[in-house]
């Protein structure tokens, strides 16, 4: 149907395209360490040592964890199977809130603890206006 | 191939088009605002901030589409070596590259009242500045590369290497984990937005979708006419 010049250009294409898409494949599953932009307590737990580099711990504010206090506000990070403390000095985000996604930036004290600099709240992907929210919650 | 893609006609139509395409986009445009500002509920965590996701999210939509579009069209252009091809994917490139500097700036809005921060290098939001920087090479190269088929060329192997980023940008969300939140909408299960919410979001979506049509049309237009009037072909 196509002329034999068409169909090498398909073929050398098909290749370059593909070399391209493996080598883009090895480099992102090398840098994967990197490209994840938290962690989870679990993952905290397993770590073999613990640098004293920036790290950023992940998860959900543990229902009733919240103690705040005039300048340091504590709480726990969990992901249901490990939990990590996190100590903070500042103001936290609007959206952060009990039972709500959270990403906590720190150094880690060690594998319980973090002392967080910089605290941003994680939104979840679901939208609803509050009288449905509250329908939801009466159910 | 293709040969039967006649200039002239598609001329006749593309330059009586962008009026009428213009009188469609202002009216879903001014039914898609009053939905998204006026009368759309607020969210129950967010309250109105919510209302820039109806920028937010049409915008990178958009862009990754109109680039997905660009990427299969340069396949067309260095295959079949089809002048059309890439007159087409050279036109869509602006509205494109304007989409997607929309999504990155209201997301850095929506980000700081929500996340508490402008910028976050995550694997979502990274991904769409390389995105953004892919549209600017492809555009750059078509104004350098003063030959007409080396420009063909190689703007369709800039195009053809980010299409390898789409995959990225879309599946950034569910691969690591990002700051951004994953898709609301998916193919298979249903989506976690409200429906008086949905409605908004797809008439925005339509709206700029118009727009992105409309400046094609006219960047499409001016491209027929210079290659009409050769020796005008670089402005």
């Amino acid at each position: 149907m196509y002329g034999k010049k068409v169909k090498l250009r398909i073929l050398f294409l098909s290749l370059a395209l593909l070399a391209a898409v493996l080598t883009i494949f090895l480099i992102l599953k090398s840098l994967e360490e990197n490209v994840v932009y938290f962690k989870s307590p679990t993952e905290i737990k397993n770590i073999n040592e613990l640098s004293d580099k920036k790290i950023r711990v992940g998860g959900l504010v543990k229902k009733g964890s919240i103690l705040s206090s005039a300048e340091k506000i504590n709480f726990v990070i969990t992901d249901f199977k490990n939990e990590i403390s996190v100590s903070y000095k500042g103001a936290v985000p609007n959206l952060f809130a009990e039972g709500k996604g959270v990403v906590a930036e720190g150094f880690l004290k060690d594998r319980n603890f973090l002392v967080a600099k910089k605290i941003l709240a994680k939104h979840d992907e679901n939208y609803m206006p509050p009288e449905v929210k509250k329908a939801l919650e009466n159910n | 191939m293709f040969s039967f893609i006649n200039n002239s006609k598609i001329f006749s139509i593309t330059s009586k088009a962008p009026k009428y395409v213009f009188f469609i986009f202002v009216i879903v445009l001014c039914i898609g605002l009053i939905e998204a500002l006026v009368l759309s509920p607020k969210d129950y965590i967010q309250s109105h901030s919510v209302r820039i996701m109806y920028v937010h999210v049409p915008s990178a939509w958009i862009a990754v589409g109109i680039f997905l579009f660009i990427g299969i069209l340069s396949f067309g252009s260095l295959i079949f070596k089809n002048k059309n091809f890439s007159i087409i994917s050279k036109s869509l490139a602006p509205s494109g590259l304007i989409f997607n500097i929309t999504a990155l700036v209201t997301g850095s809005i929506w980000g700081k009242p929500t996340w508490g921060t402008w910028w976050a290098w995550d694997s979502r939001i990274t991904s769409m500045l390389i995105l953004c920087l892919f549209y600017f090479m492809y555009i750059l190269a078509w104004r350098i590369i003063e030959d007409k088929t080396r420009a063909d060329q190689i703007t369709s192997i800039i195009a053809i290497f980010g299409l390898i980023n789409i995959p990225i940008i879309k599946f950034s969300v569910d691969w690591w984990s990002t700051l951004h939140q994953p898709s609301s909408i998916k193919l298979m299960e249903n989506s976690t937005i409200h429906p008086s919410m949905l409605l908004p979001l797809t008439l925005m979506t339509a709206a700029f979708a118009l727009f992105s049509i409309l400046i094609f049309l006219m960047k499409y237009n001016t491209e027929l006419i210079k290659i009409k009037n050769k020796g005008l072909d670089r402005l």
